[in-house]
């Protein structure tokens, strides 16, 4: 066994004969940040699953090393929790009380809501619960962080300002991040690397790699061009013709 | 682009602040003005309506609509109502309503949430009770009144088992309906976190259902507080439902509305009571969507 944190080897998953996920083959290295991006229905969500345990796949190997955690797309948080007691749960592990209080209070402050400790979910606004689920996530220590679309449910200012949020929260707290997004923007600007999945079943289209340190503009060449690409290779892009889209309705 | 559309939206948010007296008065004015009326409202309109009522039994009796024998004037249950309460025995009556009530209900609690939480963990478990917790939730309460008095005689037991009889069932029901409806991202983000067992059970299970739960208790107090009235009536020898009774078979009409006008008062507050609970600050996200 190499070092990688994950390792798929033609993994498939099939629901009731109908396959979801085909022939996946990729690895996880430590520290790597790589974003899935696909249509809706391409077995994102169902990809998430086996890489987090809660689901077995069909056929194929998944390899993992470590401790997982999920960060959802909303409504992760306990609603009956406070903001501050939402973060504990990630620390419970800790036995000194001392410690705890110090590591929740740094991670409030880390993602700037230091007033909020004791507001409810439903007392925050969709960003602020999003940053106390990325505080929770990154709680502890954690190997990999999965993430579904965890920033869908924003409206798109909120969502540019949580990028660049998480690009800085990784840079406090470095971890190997899967990020499954439908927004290739939010893909190019984070990811080291790219996996471009077909519409269902999922495959593999390709992969991209992104040299550019974080956190980067969206208006980088590096990003607009891999957005460029990404979409062409999706069949969306300027490019799209006639031919691209007998294609798909063949698939 | 989309900064503009951001600048603009801030500049209109900003409008009113600096704004004339004329405009202030029309925009944040209109709103408080309107807060006020409803609080107002809301203590004046009940209050309009109980004097209405009040004023329409004053009339009726008044006029003799009904036979004055079956239909009591104000006046003669105010005196009703203090002669009562000269004896004392009317204080008696209450604490053995309110202690059956409490009583049952409290027995339905503590074994009816336990066992809907077991329902609704286990599809197997809920898959055979279900049935049988449909059909007794079906059953009026009021069926089980003769063997409630073949069992059990008379007194306290036949009231607080009609009383349990009457809150177990539906409390069972809506706390496994609760747990079915729990979404499950909770169950993954405390698997993330390893809760299992009893911890999962405590932390949060019980805590997503609290809402639902409340309110069903909300309603099934309501529901015993109903019953015992009618249990106290055939199976009792004291409480507010042996009151009315009792004033029946003396002929005492007023005494029958000092019994109706405290079993009502009394609901109100015990309703007023539990939804109190509402406003722990862990359970308050339920209602506030
Ligand atoms: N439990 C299930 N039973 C049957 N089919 C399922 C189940 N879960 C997912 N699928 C199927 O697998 C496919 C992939 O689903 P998945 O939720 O992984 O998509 P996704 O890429 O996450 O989509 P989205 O972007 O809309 O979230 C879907 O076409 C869906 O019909
Ligand atoms: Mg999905």
């Amino acid at each position: 066994m190499t070092n990688s944190l994950i390792e798929l080897q033609s993994v498939s998953r099939s629901y009731h004969g109908v396959a979801a996920l085909e022939g996946l083959t990729f690895r996880v290295e430590p520290g790597e940040f790589v974003a899935v991006v696909g249509p809706s229905g391409c077995g994102k969500t169902t990809l998430l699953n086996l890489l987090s345990g809660c689901d077995i796949p069909t056929s194929g190997r998944i390899e993992r090393r470590g401790s997982v955690r999920m960060v959802y797309q909303h409504d992760g948080l306990f609603p009956w929790l406070t903001a501050g007691q939402n973060i504990d749960l990630a620390l419970r592990k800790l036995v000194s009380a001392q410690d705890r209080k110090s590591q929740r209070q740094a991670l409030l402050n880390l993602i700037g809501l230091e007033g909020f400790a004791d507001h409810y979910p439903h007392q925050l606004s969709g960003g602020m619960r999003q940053r106390v689920e990325l505080a929770r996530a990154l709680a502890g220590e954690t190997d990999l962080l999965l993430m579904d679309e965890p920033f869908s449910a924003l409206d798109y200012l909120t969502r540019l300002r949580m990028r660049d949020e998480l690009a800085r929260l990784l840079h406090e707290r470095p971890r190997t991040v899967v990020l499954v997004t439908h927004d290739i923007e939010e893909a190019a600007q984070l990811a080291d690397r790219v996996i471009v999945m077909s519409g269902r079943p999922g495959r593999i289209i390709c992969e991209h790699s992104l040299s550019l340190a974080r956190p980067r503009e969206l208006t980088d060449p590096e990003v607009t061009h891999a957005v460029q690409t990404i979409l062409s290779e999706l069949g969306l892009g300027m490019q799209r013709s006639e031919n691209d889209r007998t294609d798909e309705e063949t698939k | 682009m989309p900064g503009c559309g951001f600048a603009r939206q801030q500049e209109k948010a900003i409008e009113p602040e600096s704004n004339t007296a004329a405009d202030h008065a029309l925009v944040p004015g209109s709103i408080s003005v309107k807060r006020q009326g409803f609080s107002l409202a809301s203590v004046l309109a009940p209050v309009g309506v109980a004097t209405g009522v009040l004023a329409a039994w004053y009339v009726l009796s008044h006029f003799h609509v009904f036979p004055e024998s079956a239909f009591p004037t104000p006046g003669q249950v105010v005196e009703g109502f203090l002669e009562k309460c000269r004896h004392g025995e009317i204080v008696d009556d209450v604490i053995a309503s309110l202690y059956r009530v409490v009583f049952g209900f409290v027995l339905a609690v503590t074994l009816g949430i336990p066992l809907g939480l077991w329902m609704g963990t286990r599809p197997k478990i809920r898959m055979a009770l279900l049935p049988a917790v449909n059909f007794f939730r079906s059953l009026s309460p009021l069926a089980w009144i003769p063997f409630a008095i073949m069992w059990l005689g008379i007194g306290d037991r036949p009231s607080i088992f009609l009383i349990f009889m009457t809150a177990f069932f539906p409390i069972v029901l809506s706390t496994c309906a609760a747990v079915a409806q729990i979404p499950n991202v909770y169950f993954r983000v405390a698997r993330d976190f390893d809760f299992g067992g009893v911890e999962l059970l405590l932390h949060v299970t019980l805590p997503a259902i609290m809402p639902q739960v409340i309110t069903s208790l909300r309603v099934t107090a309501g529901l015993s507080w109903v019953v015992v009235v009618a249990a106290e009536m055939i199976a009792g020898r004291d409480g507010l439902g042996f009151l009315i009774w009792d004033a029946r078979n003396l002929l005492r009409p007023d005494l029958v509305v000092v019994g109706m006008v405290i079993i009502g008062c009394i609901g109100v507050v015990l309703d007023r009571l539990i939804s109190q609970l509402t406003r722990i600050p862990s359970i308050r996200w339920g209602y506030d969507k």
